[in-house]
């Protein structure tokens, strides 16, 4: 199936060492915990270790040609996440620590000011808690309600009761578009036309879509779009917020520093241009370089056919654990991103995730940072294996046999 | 197998299945909320003394195995003893989790647990109930947490 395509798993491995480590002398590890994190191929390595080491300097600030070097390799980066993402301008490109930030700097700087007391802020009950404690924190400042629209047992968006609660009190809409702890692919496209038709806003947590798919964010009509380097196989602590020219014009900043204004006196401090108003101090330059890497690998990838693979790696995995009477598993929406999600009568997730990790399977087992997406599943914690485009059978089958441990262990 | 065989003894595995002590004291003289936020998991430990003595304790939560055998068979260890020999007996837990010691003659069945040495991740697991029910008897309201 994947030989129709032109995606080649083998090709993809080659250009991660990680896999190389683990075929030496250790004993490989299946590396299941994708939503997490994901490896990074050489290529971002390179691009980190040559920005560090052929141009290290501070960009926009000196006119040696080392920051010239250095700033033109940081602004690259930017030009390539635009068309990466189909940005219409550049501009709109903000760099940011990841998407935790990048939902922050939307509901202190363009949602705040919105905000009266009654006015509501609507997301899902899938949120990352990255996506539902700013509104709480926004709520909190400014006496707004946060709405959260509730999920069928499939783990589905209940789109009757979104309607419902989308109303002329709805100030603000934010959903995430994957979801990282069952893998549920929203409606995002739908949802911003909803959202659209009462004048509303709308941010797509776009973190966990961003490795599965190609993203466009003028098709998709989003106001907002934030995601995170690290899981797209680029550095930590680098993301993106991309934000429409003209909402982000008349937003003030989000932090003051330096880089953020183009005059200051002691009166009176005149913002910069977009999008450096928003990147106060020191930006994260090589982190930058590192996604723009990561994101020109993307571009290289038949990402139908990777997605087609991660769909047999789904379904392989799934299969696998419906053997099982015993095994539930969370969230089995129709249309969904590589990520199974189960919990086992008597064995708590975290037992599993140490078993497995001797079997050396390296799955994700706790809360998932979405506390109210479990809750109603009626489970506090979860065993989550969650699949990139490297990812194998025989590595499914390594989770598989770790699971019939568990069990062997705990006399099931 | 054989180091989760040492951490999954079958002492650990019965406890973790059927805890001892699984109730509520009405009218527990202490009480404390333990909370291990890498896994969620969350104690609550009820008390009453006699004097310097524990005359009761119990616990209520949801948790591993690791975590609940500990707080079941900890239950069973303290009933009896002073706020000052639990605090050792604590002193030796902790011990036996983290180090490569013989385990010291009063931690009887608690010896058990010399496994969890193995899997760093998993000391917070073991010591939970002993930061939660050491917050109880000072009488502590804050909740206790394995950081
Ligand atoms: C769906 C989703 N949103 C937001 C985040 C937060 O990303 P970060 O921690 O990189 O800011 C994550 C990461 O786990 C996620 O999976």
């Amino acid at each position: 199936m994947s030989q129709a395509t032109g995606f080649s798993v083998d090709a993809i491995r080659n250009d991660f060492p990680f896999f190389a480590r683990s075929s030496g002398t250790e004993p490989p590890l299946a590396y299941l915990d994708n939503a997490a994190t994901a490896q990074k191929p050489q290529c971002v390595l390179d691009a980190v270790l040559d920005l560090y080491r052929d141009a290290t300097s501070n960009v926009h600030r000196g006119v040696h040609r080392l920051s010239a070097e250095a700033t033109r390799r940081y602004e690259n980066a930017r030009d390539i996440v635009q068309r990466y993402i189909h940005a219409h301008d550049r501009c709109e490109i903000v760099f940011t620590r990841g998407t935790t930030e990048s939902v922050n700097l939307v509901a202190q700087s363009y949602v705040r000011p919105l905000l009266g007391a009654g006015d509501e802020i609507l997301i899902t009950q899938m949120e990352h808690h990255s996506n539902f404690v700013p509104w709480q924190m926004v709520a909190e400042q400014t006496g707004a309600v946060v709405r959260v629209a509730p999920v069928t047992p499939q783990g589905e968006l209940d789109l009757d009761a979104w309607r419902a609660l989308l109303t002329e009190r709805t100030k603000f809409v934010s959903v995430v578009h994957t979801s990282n702890a069952i893998g549920t692919i929203n409606p995002v496209a739908e949802i911003v036309r909803l959202a659209h038709e009462r004048g509303v806003a709308v941010l797509v947590d776009g973190a966990q879509a961003m490795p599965h798919q190609r993203v466009d964010v003028q098709a998709l009509g989003a106001d907002f779009f934030a995601f995170s380097g690290h899981k797209v196989f680029g550095p930590t602590g680098i993301g993106v917020l991309y934000g429409k020219q003209e909402l982000l014009d008349d937003m003030p900043p989000y932090q003051g520093g330096g880089d953020m204004i183009k005059l200051v006196s002691l009166t009176n401090t005149v913002w910069n241009d977009l999008p450096y108003k928003f990147e106060a101090g020191t930006p994260n330059i090589a982190g930058a370089v590192g996604l723009g890497a990561a994101l020109e690998w993307m571009k290289t990838i038949d990402l139908d056919g990777a997605a087609l693979h991660e769909r047999a790696l789904h379904d392989d995995a799934t299969a696998r654990l419906r053997q099982w009477d015993d095994v539930r598993l969370i969230g089995t929406a129709a249309h969904k991103a590589a990520v199974v999600a189960f919990v086992m009568d008597g064995v708590h997730p975290h037992d599993i995730g140490t078993i497995l990790d001797q079997a050396r399977v390296a799955i994700r087992t706790g809360h998932h940072c979405a506390q109210p997406l479990l809750e109603s599943f009626g489970v506090h914690a979860t065993a989550r294996a969650s699949f990139a485009l490297y990812n194998t059978h025989e590595e499914v089958a390594a989770l598989a046999a770790g699971m019939a441990q568990v069990r062997e262990l705990f006399g099931a | 197998m054989s180091e989760l065989r040492d951490l999954y003894q079958q002492l650990i595995l019965d406890h973790g299945r059927k805890p001892r002590n699984f109730r509520v004291i009405e009218n527990a003289q202490r009480e404390a909320d333990g909370h291990n936020p890498l896994c969620g998991d969350r104690i609550h430990m009820f008390v009453t003394m006699d004097g310097e003595t524990i005359a009761d304790v119990s616990f209520q939560g949801q948790g591993c195995a690791i975590s609940t055998a500990s707080a079941s068979l900890l239950t069973q260890m303290v009933k009896g003893m002073t706020v000052a020999q639990t605090k050792e007996l604590f002193g030796h837990f902790r011990e036996l989790v983290t180090k490569p010691v013989e385990p010291h003659e009063s931690l009887e069945k608690l010896a058990v647990f010399s496994g969890v040495r193995e899997f760093p991740m998993r000391v917070k697991c073991a010591t939970l109930s002993w930061h939660t029910l050491l917050a109880a008897l000072k009488g502590e309201d804050k909740v206790a947490t394995t950081e």
